[in-house]
């Protein structure tokens, strides 16, 4: 079955948790026990409707508060498709968890209270639903049952949305606009009645008209060897398979190909997924493969097709989103993970900053501090094997781990 | 004959000619496969949590599916209560012969005869928290760096927060509040001696997912998964195994037969069954479907208070 994962923005109150509760309960995904807690507790505070934001709201810390707090995972499904959304906070101070939450998405949802418009905080979604380059973007323009199911409204909302596309640096994506009510379940699952004014698909119908090729970027072979597979047995004596993941495209077995960093050549014999052989391994699939030549090859090589190498280098530069409390400082040092590749980095120097709300850049800048981002140049101990993040999604991008306590710090996209 | 023979013999002939098409079919499965890889790479001394339920069952066939031709290449570890179903044990035992994997089994019994821990009482007394420090002490006994576990996120609000690589300190304790970002799929296991990393490969999985996966593999799973005749009794609305001493019984708890089945197995004395006639794959995967309670709906465990989980696992539940 088809997966898809959207991730989620908006703003404190601008009713993502309830939209993603009325996801659930019209796609009848909440179950009878979780439906009974949403009940209990929502007459318990006196509430003259059900809150479906508790469906989704999971820590303890987050229910004193009444807010998310960190990327939660909620799972539904359709007889088309498995969704997994990942609901992520919309504080300004919580732009890593954004980050992440887009990361591994396909999809996204941007938030927009009706009452409000648009905000400071619809432009930083913008931005990082940009930068992430997710190519499918809904904006929902939630509350519509507050301002009267105004078509005026919605356009106005939607004019204002159009003045920040024209700043955007990933052209491409493609953005949908819905006038929706969450809490009163218009035009997220079932079309609304109150706006028929709107001709437009529901939340749902466009997800499930969503096409693979709607959510991936086709690019170039990329087979970063995870491990090495030596079985040492009478039957496998000499089997040495190279365990991985393929990345951007296809490879097929005859496939001339360049091991990295040794730039030897040599051809694929076979593609193993379990014990059955195949003749092409396509674009993220789990696969062992094999050469004709007995080569030396290791975690954190990597296979790719001759005539279609990545850049090799020991330098290079990258928008980096800081996700630490301790600060990226020029001269410091972090491991670069590239992939399943690591290797030693000193920051080379900061650029600038950059404002995620579309404000500008800040150029005075040395250090960069939690949600900050910003254009940084690293210096790496030996070469790593890179496409630009525009180009490459997987083998354009890398986190940065601190050394001392071992946290993720940050991530790049390399330029 | 143990399995990884009998798929050797599979492998002879195999059509060459097919496409790979895996992805299309189930991202989830790739996905996990990816993540056990990085486990035996990154760790010196991983362990599979086997609980002989249908999660950890599915982890073992992905764990050989990940490292084949090669066996897979870390030990599975049981932590039992004493209070397993019996046809949880023989499966175990079965599956491990058939593996060539060495299994690890620490008591909770043990741990209670070394008074670390005290046996709960009364209607509600379960073993299920007292596992913790046996799992602990397992995992200090060992130095395991990494543990594999087949828990999943949809279960429950708090596991819905935690990461793939989840690290623990040496008090086995979950920071909720610290947890490390997890970008794209790039996995970070650099930990300091002493701390340790729970990992959970189906993570993404639904329980459907779960069951259409052990449906299509055609993977074995123990008996009380399917639809039998047990004694029983009622209360609070679930249903209680009557069959054992195990889980405490009221002398106006009466006794009757009925056929259920168990939809998750943990400790007998927090896992309910359901009423059910589903005694095939096929059945079971249909019912899951148009199932109106959710899974842990059935864990006594959940219910003790909203926050259950949470709590759990903040003191190094898993």
């Amino acid at each position: 079955m088809e997966v898809l994962k959207i991730a989620t923005a908006g703003s404190v109150d601008d009713g993502k948790s309830t939209l993603i509760g009325r996801l659930l309960y019209d796609t009848k995904s909440l179950t009878d026990d979780k439906l009974e807690a949403i009940e209990k507790t929502s007459k318990q505070k006196g509430y003259d409707y059900l809150d479906f934001s508790l469906a989704t709201d999971g820590l303890v810390a987050e229910r004193e508060q009444g807010i998310t707090i960190d990327v939660a995972h909620i799972y539904f499904s359709t007889p088309n498709k498995s969704y997994i959304i990942a609901d992520t906070p919309g504080h300004v101070e919580y732009t890593r968890n954004m980050v992440t939450g887009a990361s591994t998405s396909q999809a996204a949802i941007i938030l927009i209270d009706a009452r409000k418009g648009v905000i400071e905080q619809t432009n930083r979604h913008f931005f990082i639903n940009n930068l992430l380059r997710i190519k499918d973007v809904i904006v929902a323009i939630n509350k519509m049952d507050l301002v009267d199911y105004s078509e005026e409204r919605y356009n106005g909302i939607k004019a204002d949305f159009e003045q920040l596309m024209s700043k955007r640096d990933y052209q491409d994506q493609k953005i949908t606009f819905i006038p929706v009510s969450a809490l009163k379940g218009d035009n997220v699952v079932n079309r609304s009645e109150k706006m028929a004014w709107y001709k437009g698909q529901t939340l749902l119908e466009h997800f499930e008209k969503l096409d693979r090729k709607d959510i991936y970027n086709i690019g170039t072979p990329r087979f970063p060897v995870q491990y090495v597979i030596r079985p040492k047995t009478a039957e496998f004596h000499d089997f040495r398979g190279f365990a991985g993941k393929v990345y951007g495209g296809e490879l097929s077995v005859g496939d001339e190909v360049v091991v990295l960093p040794s730039m030897t050549r040599s051809r694929i014999k076979d593609i193993y997924f379990y014990n059955k052989k195949y003749k092409t391994a396509t674009r993220r699939t789990s696969v062992t493969i094999t050469l004709e030549d007995e080569i030396n090859v290791s975690r954190g090589d990597m296979l790719v097709k001759a005539g279609d190498l990545p850049t090799i280098d020991k330098q290079f530069t990258a928008t980096v989103s800081w996700m630490d409390s301790q600060k990226l400082t020029v001269g410091s040092k972090y491991v670069v993970q590239h992939g399943v590749n690591k290797v030693l980095a000193k920051v080379e120097n900061i650029h600038h900053k950059i404002h995620p709300d579309y404000s500008g850049i800040d150029t005075s800048i040395t250090a960069l501090g939690m949600n900050d981002i910003a254009q940084v140049t690293f210096r790496l101990n030996k070469p790593i094997f890179y496409d630009s993040f525009k180009n490459h999604r997987t083998n354009g991008s890398f986190i940065l781990i601190d050394n001392q306590s071992n946290t993720t710090a940050g991530v790049g996209f390399i330029n | 004959m143990s399995i990884v023979e009998s798929e050797l013999e599979t492998l002879v002939g195999v059509n060459e000619s097919n496409e790979l098409e895996v992805l299309n079919n189930n991202a989830l499965e790739n996905e996990a496969i990816y993540i056990l890889r990085e486990v035996a790479a990154q760790f010196e001394k991983p362990v599979l949590l086997f609980s002989g339920g249908k999660d950890s069952i599915t982890l073992v066939r992905l764990a050989q599916k990940a490292f084949f031709p090669a066996k897979i290449p870390f030990p599975l570890m049981h932590i039992d209560t004493g209070h397993n179903f019996p046809e949880t044990i023989a499966f175990r035992d079965k599956l491990v012969k058939e593996l060539g994997v060495e299994l690890i089994v620490r008591n909770v019994q043990d741990s209670i005869d070394q008074g670390k821990v005290v046996e709960e009482t009364g209607k509600y007394s379960s073993r299920n928290m007292l596992q913790t420090t046996t799992l602990l002490d397992a995992i200090e006994e060992f130095k395991f760096d990494a543990c594999i576990g087949g828990a999943r996120r949809d279960e429950e609000k708090a596991r819905a927060k935690e990461r793939i690589f989840s690290v623990r300190d040496d008090f086995g304790q979950w920071d909720e509040k610290n947890q490390r970002p997890e970008l794209f799929d790039m996995l970070n296991g650099q930990i300091e001696l002493g701390q340790n990393v729970r990992v959970f490969p189906i993570s993404n999985w639904t329980e459907l997912d779960v069951w259409s996966y052990i449906q299509k593999e055609e993977i074995e799973i123990p008996s009380i998964y399917f639809a039998h005749k047990r004694k029983i009794f009622l209360r609070d609305g679930f249903i209680w195994s009557a069959e054992d001493d195990v889980v405490f019984r009221a002398e106006d708890e009466k006794v009757e037969e009925r056929m259920v089945r168990f939809r998750t197995v943990g400790d007998m004395s927090c896992t309910s069954a359901v009423l059910s006639h589903a005694d095939t794959i096929e059945k079971v995967v249909g019912e899951i479907r148009e199932s109106k309670i959710s899974e842990r709906g059935a864990r006594i465990d959940d219910k003790r208070s909203e926050a259950a989980m949470e709590k759990r696992k903040q003191q190094g539940y898993f």
